[in-house]
């Protein structure tokens, strides 16, 4: 499904933003020392402050800061040398103090950029408006009694990234290719584990409609979209909606909705009308947060190299192609492994077997990267084996088979089943010769015009050979014997 | 013996406990045997006895083995809005009324570490909301003293801390803590004839003190004097990395700095505080006062601090912001008291409605509008900015001198029940103590004099932040001066 859709009345362009929650990466809470690892007992992780005992007050975490203005300087944003805590209030069970410490009106980070990659290959920038630093609630959990709700508050307090984008996608794919490559850079970073699925990274997806280049339309917050599938999904119910709405003569109420997974439908949650009035107000236990421009610019010198950069990198230096580039940046270890495969090694030809061999193999097993019995200096031995013609490609794959299987290093293998090619022209014509002398009836097309025998003559001489003679010194000899 | 135990001051009491004139579980007893014997003031909510005579034997331990701490074995009273481990701690609140802490605030820690023994827990307005200790859900708190005119009635001893206040003037504790918001520690010391000291906003840790309003809200000291209240300040006071507005200043010798004369101290009278309708008594004791200082060799130059008017409006857009915040956490799901109800809304409403009293609410309830949408930038925003004219005020007038000399309160106690009907009259009791609140300034109640009605009535001293020495130094000359004696008619230990 592309950005737009054909409606009865023409087209219609799908105009989205997205606002994700993203928990930063750190051992303590962001105001208070307590724990943060996921699937622990309940309320294991919380301390007095989590828990909004009376008198209790909130320290910031000044690792939380560092993780905050590390993502605002990987997101090319702005970084700002003051902000504010402020406290959202309302009440429910999982949030202890009845307010949310958050930024609001002076957030740690302001307007950046980021680049995202379309599946043909095109790039896009897609603005970023802001990011604020904010608690986390607890959770609650409603399956467990027939009457009563249980509270859970280790996750009271864990520090959250809220990032906010501009209103520049459009359509399901370029969303999902934004979190992709949003979640990319976290991960990068290291601010965030990026994981969907424990949800220390969530997303509402804001979407409306418009005639093409016309007014910006009303937009549908949608909430409880926990993976790309589902941001995708969702965005394809809620435009078809609204455009459906629209086009039936109705209009759109600005709104949250709650996108249902198991029904593939969003529904309304809350109107504007009944928006909690959150009462936000500077937080009298919290300082002003200073940030020096001394502190910014040391954080810079240690920022590791972002997927962009990389990507671009990769073509320039190894003359790649921005797809294989755009698959290799992926993980920042998928990157290392690359690079240290390819270091003296054809990089183009590495590419080709990290990305189809290794990854589908690993893929097929269901294993990451990391458990992979095959190292990166042995999968460039094995390209380097092909190189210098000591094995022929297709061997390279059964070679490769086996290094999946065993670990063990390619030339070890080639060496142990004798699989070196055969590169001596006596062995190689002899064969040559065999074949010749054993395909009367097929030579003689050949020679009568049939061209296409030509193959038929390599497969018979390199199944002859156990797939060990040199292919080109087949073909050479072959066409010398033939014409 | 005993009702010599009652009346020394803090320097006496340790070099009487060193010199073995009496022992401190004797000490602790007469304490005691005072509280039990004031019971009907109502000044505690909770007494602990047993654990202060515990400690009173390991004070005479300690004494004994000559390793006596800076305040071992004084006497102590804990406003109960301070978290005590293991002691029931509830802010004068129904809502609070069971509720025992796992730790203990950093100020009573340290009162702790210093070697005072706490005697009780005492009586306040309910979350520390009120000037006369009326909306304590434990019942009001009566004034040691007695009108001369109408002797039968029972006075209010101010508030929010007038269980403590109504303490150290009893006789009961030698020292008491205070918290001070608007005045909740300076005014209840003026009702009650005592010593009651704020300090700068920062200086002393709030963690473990159940908050009212944060960005006002500090730790106080009462005494019978200007010496032990400095002595018990130096002690509570100091940087606390659990409290991110607690400020790192180094913490001064405040008894040993305020000792000498203030010669050359320019005392500033501002003439705004001369407000409409302000008791012949009041100025009169304020007049004096400064007239007593000139003879000490300080000089009095009139100062202007032109936004003092709207001192008490800002404050009570401020403080009660902050309090519905604050307050949003007593919702009955952790801890505390709840009330059931068919549904979590209910429960809420139930619960909140139950466990918190008339004053307390309506101070939600503002606080609450002025946050709300549409409304926030005339009140909320507009105080903010008033509440930084009234710190430059303060600024401005401290070019032209080293403290200002105000009286406290603008009265002197009254009956329990008058005043209670009009919450606009209550709130301006606290006219002349706010806007050093809302400046984040120290300020120190002295007893002054005593009015008509032969009541107590303060004079408060104003410092520069971070300047308590000069605050001290000042309130001691105008102690020696005013040479205040008077007490209240002590309730005898039968």
């Amino acid at each position: 499904m592309s950005a737009i859709i054909k409606g009865e009345t023409g087209d219609w362009e799908i105009v989205i933003g997205m606002e994700v929650h993203a928990q930063i990466t750190a051992n303590s809470k962001l105001f208070s020392g307590a724990a943060t690892d996921f699937g622990s007992a309940p309320n294991s992780q919380v301390s007095l402050v989590d828990a909004a005992m009376p008198g209790m007050l909130p320290v910031l975490n000044e690792y939380c800061v560092e993780q905050a203005v590390r993502t605002g300087l990987g997101l090319n944003a702005q970084i700002n040398l003051h902000s504010v805590f402020e406290r959202k209030n309302y009440f429910y069970p999982d949030l202890p103090q009845g307010y949310q410490i958050s930024q609001f009106l002076h957030p740690i980070v302001g307007k950046g950029v980021i680049e995202i990659d379309l599946p043909n290959g095109e790039t896009k920038e897609i603005g970023i408006t802001r990011l604020h630093l904010e608690q986390d609630a607890g959770k609650s959990i409603h399956d467990q009694h027939p009457s009563k709700s249980f509270v859970d508050l280790n996750r009271s307090g864990c520090a959250l990234m809220e990032i906010v984008s501009e209103p520049d996608l459009r359509g399901p794919e370029e969303a999902s290719a934004y979190l992709t490559k949003l979640r990319m850079i976290l991960r990068y970073l290291e601010t965030c584990d990026g994981n969907l699925e424990e949800g220390s990274m969530r997303a509402d997806v804001n979407v409306s409609v418009r005639k093409p280049g016309g007014e910006l339309g009303t937009r549908c917050e949608i909430k409880n979209v926990n993976s790309i599938k589902a941001v995708q999904m969702a965005i394809e119910y809620e435009s078809t909606r609204q455009v459906e709405i629209i086009e039936n003569g109705g209009s759109i109420k600005q709104e949250t909705r709650l996108w249902d997974p198991t029904k593939g439908e969003t529904r309304s949650m809350r109107s504007k009308e009944e928006a909690h009035d959150y009462r936000y107000f500077p937080d009298p236990d919290l300082l002003p947060l200073i940030v020096e421009q001394s502190f910014v610019d040391e954080l810079k010198k240690t920022l590791p190299e972002l997927p962009d950069q990389k990507k671009h990198r990769f073509m320039q230096t190894y003359g790649l192609g921005v797809y294989d580039a755009s698959v290799l940046i992926m993980e920042r270890s998928r990157a290392n492994f690359y690079e240290e495969a390819a270091a003296g090694h054809d990089a183009k030809i590495v590419a080709n077997w990290v990305i189809n061999e290794l990854l589908g193999a690993l893929n097929k097993d269901g294993k990451t990267l990391e458990e992979s019995q095959v190292t990166a200096k042995q999968l460039g031995a094995l390209v380097g084996l092909i190189s210098d013609q000591t094995i022929s490609g297709k061997i390279a794959k059964d070679v490769f088979a086996e290094m999946i299987d065993s670990g063990k290093d390619p030339a070890a293998i080639v060496e142990e089943k004798g699989l070196k090619q055969v590169t001596d022209t006596g062995a190689i014509e002899k064969i040559v010769d065999e074949v010749i002398a054993e395909n009367p009836d097929n030579v003689a097309a050949y020679k009568g015009g049939k061209d296409k025998l030509f193959g038929f003559f390599v497969g018979q001489v390199m199944k002859k050979s156990g797939g060990k003679a040199n292919p080109d010194m087949v073909n050479d000899l072959l066409k010398k014997k033939l014409n | 013996m005993t009702s010599k135990l009652l009346s020394m001051t803090v320097t006496e009491t340790l070099t009487g406990l060193k010199n073995k004139e009496f022992s401190a579980t004797e000490l602790t007893k007469a304490h005691i045997e005072q509280m039990e014997a004031c019971r009907s003031l109502n000044a505690m909510i909770t007494e602990t006895p047993e654990q202060a005579l515990a400690e009173a034997a390991q004070s005479d331990e300690r004494i004994a083995k000559g390793e006596m701490r800076e305040l071992e074995a004084i006497p102590m009273a804990m406003k109960d809005l301070f978290c005590t481990k293991g002691v029931r701690t509830t802010a004068a609140s129904h809502i609070l009324e069971n509720f025992i802490p796992t730790y203990e605030s950093t100020v009573s820690q340290k009162l702790k570490d210093a070697g005072t023994i706490t005697i009780g827990k005492t009586n306040l307005d309910e979350f520390a909301m009120g000037g006369a200790n009326i909306t304590s859900y434990f019942g009001p708190v009566e004034n040691p003293w007695k009108s001369k005119t109408a002797p039968e009635k029972k006075l209010v001893p101010g508030g929010s801390s007038g269980g403590s206040a109504a303490a150290v003037a009893a006789g009961m504790s030698m020292l008491a803590t205070g918290t001070d918001t608007g005045g909740s520690t300076r005014q209840p010391a003026s009702f009650c004839g005592i010593v009651g000291v704020k300090p700068t906003y920062g200086r002393c840790s709030r963690w473990g003190i159940i908050a009212f309003a944060s960005s006002l809200d500090q730790a106080g000291a009462f005494a019978r004097n200007v010496e032990d209240s400095a002595l018990m300040l130096k002690v509570m006071a100091g940087h606390d990395a659990k409290d991110s507005t607690s400020a790192r200043h180094e913490v001064p010798d405040f008894a040993a700095l305020m000792k000498q004369d203030i010669k050359g101290l320019k005392i500033g009278i501002p003439k705004e505080y001369r407000v409409d309708g302000m008791p012949q008594d009041v100025l009169d004791i304020w007049n004096k006062g400064a007239e007593m200082l000139k003879s000490a060799g300080a000089e009095i130059v009139e100062i202007s601090l032109p936004h003092t008017k709207y001192a008490v409006p800002t404050y009570y857009i401020v403080a009660p912001a902050e309090a519905s915040s604050n307050l949003a956490r007593y919702d009955g799901v952790r801890y505390g008291l709840r009330e059931e109800g068919k549904d979590l809304q209910e429960m809420y409403e139930n619960t909140r409605a139950a466990g918190f009293g008339a004053e307390v609410k309506r101070r939600i309830m503002i606080g609450t509008y002025c946050l709300s949408a549409g409304y926030y930038d005339a009140y909320y925003t507009k105080a903010q900015r008033i509440r930084r004219l009234i710190s430059n005020d303060f600024a401005a007038a401290f070019e032209k001198c080293d403290a200002i000399l105000t009286p406290t309160a603008p009265s002197s106690a009254f009956a329990i029940g008058e005043n209670s009907d009009d919450p606009i009259k209550m709130y301006l009791g606290d006219v002349f103590t706010i806007p050093a609140s809302l400046a984040g300034l120290p300020g120190i109640s002295v007893p002054a004099g005593l009015d008509d009605q032969g009541l107590p009535l303060g004079l408060q001293i104003i410092g520069r932040a971070w300047d308590e020495v000069t605050m001290f130094r000042t309130a001691f000359a105008l102690e020696q001066a005013v040479a205040f004696s008077a007490q209240p008619e002590l309730i005898k230990v039968a």
